[in-house]
C-alpha cells in the first residue's frame, strides 16, 4: 500500500468536487483586480468585468455545442431547474398544463414540479425501469396533446446511470413540446450535445465538475426561440430572464472548469472508468451478496453505487470514516426512508438501506481505491459477524418467510 | 450526522456480540424490526435456576445508534432478575448515549428486544412446567 495516501479520503464527486487548482487561479483577478460590475457601460473595470463573463459565457456553451448567446448564469442547478420547470410552465400555460418526468429525478425538478400541480399543472411522473432508465416507449405514450414540456436528466446523481437524450428528444420535439434536460452530473464527464438531444433547456453546474459552488447555468434555445416567465425581476441582466449582479469570479471560474473539462474529457474518463472498475472488482471478489444498483452498462465512468445486503448503510458509514462516501440508507436523511432514487427503480427497501456510492473524480488514485477496498472489505464482514440477518441467511434461513414486524 | 462519544464507543467495541443456544430451555431470544425499516436486533439472555440474567448477546442490523444501544442493553442487564430487566426503559438508553430525536426508536427497539426475549424464555418455562406436571 502507498504510503502517499492522505487521509481522509475524497470519493463523493457525484455530491460536490474539489475546485482544480487551475480554476482556482483563473478566478482570484476577478476578486481584487478586476472587480467591475459587468453591468457598468462606463468605465474600464466594467468593461473588464463584462469581457470576462462574455468569454466564460462561450466556454460554457461549447462544452454542450451551444452558442453563448444561449446561457443565462443562475446560482446553480437548482435554480436552473426551477427557472427552465416554472419559467416555461408559466409562460406556455395556455397552449397546455401538462408536464413529464421521471420518479428518480432530482428533487429540484420533482419539487417544482410537485409546486406547479398546486397551481393546477398535471404532472406525469414516469416509473424508471429496473435499470434506473427513462423508457423512451413509455414517454412517447404519457405524451398528450396537452403536454408543454418533458423534463428528464442526463445522468442520475445517485446511480450515475445516463438515459438515452437522443431517443428521448425525438419523441419530444415529434410532438411539439419544450425539452429540459437536468445535465448537472454528466456534462463535463461524458460528450453532450444540445442539438443531438434536441433540447431546449439544459441545466448547468460548475461545482460538479471542479468549478466553484455558488455558480450555475441554464441553456435556453434561441433557435427557435424558447422563451421563458422569469422567477426574479429587477434590472432585466440575461436577457431579462434572470436578473441580479453577475457573480464574476464565479462565473470565469465555471468558464474555466468547462475549458479544462472538455480538454481532458476523453482521457479522464478512460482515467476514472478504470478505477471504478477496479473498486468494483476488487469489493467483488472479496464479497458475496453485493449488488450494484441500475445499469452499468449506461453509467457515468466514475460512479459506483453498491448494495451490501445483510448490513444496513449507515453504520457501514461509521466505519468507513476515513473515507468520504454517502449512502441510500435511510438513516442519512432525516426523513427515516431510505433513497427514492433506489425504490424508484423497485430496489427493494432492505437493499436500499445498504447502499453506498462511490463517486470516483479527477483527483483520485489507484492507492485510495486500494485502501477503500481493503477497508471497505474488512468493514463489512466485521458487520456481518454481528448482523442476525446473515446469521440466519447462513443457516439457511429465508428472511423473507419471516414475519417481521413493521415499525 | 455526528455520533455521540458513548455511541461511537460502543460500535467500535460492542460489549457481547454473538448468540446463545436457542434451544436451550435457560435461553430467551428476542427478534425484533424488519430489514425493510432498517433495522433488526436479536437479543439473548440466558438465566439461572435463581431467576438472574446470567449472559446476554445481540446480533445488530441497522445503524451505529441501533448497534449501540442493543450493545448497552446487553450491559445493563448481565446480572439482573427478570423484573429488573423488564423495568429498563429506553429513556434511559437515550440519556446514557445521548441519542438525538430521530435515533429515539433505535432505543425503542432495544427495549422491545429485552422484553421480547424475557417473554420467550418465559413461555419456554411454561411449556416445559406443563410438560413436567
Amino acid at each position: 500500500m502507498s504510503a502517499s495516501i492522505q487521509i481522509p479520503i475524497y470519493m463523493d464527486n457525484n455530491a460536490t468536487t474539489r475546485v482544480d487548482p487551475r480554476v482556482v487561479e483563473a478566478m482570484i483577478p476577478y476578486f481584487t483586480e478586476d472587480y467591475g460590475n459587468a453591468a457598468s457601460r462606463s468605465h474600464a473595470f466594467g468593461w473588464a468585468a463584462e469581457q470576462a463573463v462574455e468569454k466564460a459565457r462561450d466556454e460554457v456553451a461549447a462544452i454542450i455545442g451551444a452558442s453563448g448567446k444561449e446561457i443565462v448564469w443562475t446560482s446553480g442547478a437548482t435554480e436552473s431547474d426551477n427557472l427552465a420547470i416554472k419559467g416555461i410552465a408559466h409562460f406556455y400555460r395556455d397552449r397546455g398544463n401538462h408536464i413529464i418526468t421521471a420518479n428518480n429525478e432530482h428533487k429540484a425538478v420533482l419539487d417544482a414540479c410537485k409546486r406547479l400541480e398546486k397551481e393546477g399543472f398535471e404532472v406525469t411522473y414516469l416509473t424508471v425501469q429496473r435499470d434506473g432508465r427513462v423508457d423512451p416507449q413509455a414517454l412517447a405514450a404519457a405524451m398528450t396533446d396537452k403536454t408543454i414540456l418533458v423534463s428528464v436528466m442526463l445522468a442520475n446523481n445517485e446511480i450515475g446511470v445516463i438515459n438515452d437524450c437522443r431517443a428521448i428528444g425525438e419523441i419530444v420535439k415529434a410532438r411539439g413540446a419544450m425539452f429540459h434536460i437536468d445535465a448537472v452530473q454528466g456534462v463535463g464527464k461524458i460528450p453532450f450535445n444540445v442539438d443531438e438531444c434536441k433540447a431546449d433547456l439544459v441545466s448547468l453546474s460548475a461545482h460538479k465538475m471542479y468549478g466553484p459552488k455558488g455558480v450555475g447555468a441554464l441553456y435556453v434555445r434561441r433557435k427557435p426561440r424558447v422563451r421563458l416567465t422569469p422567477m426574479v425581476d429587477g434590472g432585466g441582466h440575461e436577457r431579462g430572464m434572470r436578473s441580479g449582479t453577475l457573480n464574476v469570479p464565479l462565473i470565469v471560474g465555471f468558464g474555466k472548469a468547462c475549458v479544462i473539462a472538455q480538454e481532458e474529457m476523453a482521457e479522464e474518463a478512460k482515467r476514472t472508468f478504470a478505477l471504478r472498475e477496479r473498486l468494483r472488482l476488487g469489493i467483488e471478489a472479496r464479497l458475496t451478496d453485493t449488488y450494484i444498483n441500475g445499469s452499468m452498462e449506461h453509467r457515468l465512468p466514475g460512479n459506483l453505487n453498491m448494495s451490501f445486503a445483510y448490513i444496513e448503510g449507515e453504520s457501514l458509514l461509521m466505519g468507513l470514516k476515513d473515507v468520504a462516501v454517502s449512502s441510500g440508507s435511510a438513516c442519512t436523511s432525516a426523513s427515516l426512508e431510505p433513497s427514492y432514487v433506489l425504490r424508484a427503480m423497485g430496489v427493494e427497501e432492505e437493499l436500499a438501506h445498504s447502499s453506498i456510492r462511490f463517486g470516483i473524480g479527477r483527483f483520485n488514485t489507484e492507492a485510495e481505491v486500494d485502501y477503500v477496498i481493503d477497508l471497505v472489505v474488512s468493514k463489512v464482514e466485521r458487520l456481518r459477524e454481528m448482523s442476525p440477518l446473515y446469521e440466519m441467511v447462513k443457516e439457511g434461513i429465508d428472511i423473507k418467510s419471516i414475519h417481521w414486524a413493521p415499525h | 450526522m455526528a455520533y455521540s462519544e458513548k455511541v461511537v464507543e460502543h460500535y467500535e467495541n460492542p460489549r457481547n456480540v454473538g448468540s446463545l443456544d436457542k434451544n436451550d430451555p435457560n435461553v430467551g431470544t428476542g427478534l425484533v424490526g424488519a430489514p425493510a425499516c432498517g433495522d433488526v436486533m436479536k437479543l439473548q439472555i440466558r438465566v439461572s435456576d435463581a431467576g438472574i440474567i446470567e449472559d446476554a448477546r445481540f446480533k445488530t442490523f441497522g445503524c451505529g445508534s441501533a448497534i449501540a444501544s442493543s450493545s448497552l442493553a446487553t450491559e445493563w442487564i448481565k446480572g439482573m432478575t427478570l423484573e429488573q430487566a423488564s423495568a429498563i426503559q429506553n429513556t434511559a438508553l437515550v440519556e446514557e448515549l445521548n441519542l438525538p430525536p430521530v435515533k429515539i426508536h433505535c432505543s425503542v427497539l432495544a427495549e422491545d428486544a429485552i422484553k421480547s426475549a424475557i417473554a420467550d424464555y418465559r413461555s419456554k418455562r411454561e411449556k416445559i412446567a406443563a410438560i413436567q406436571k
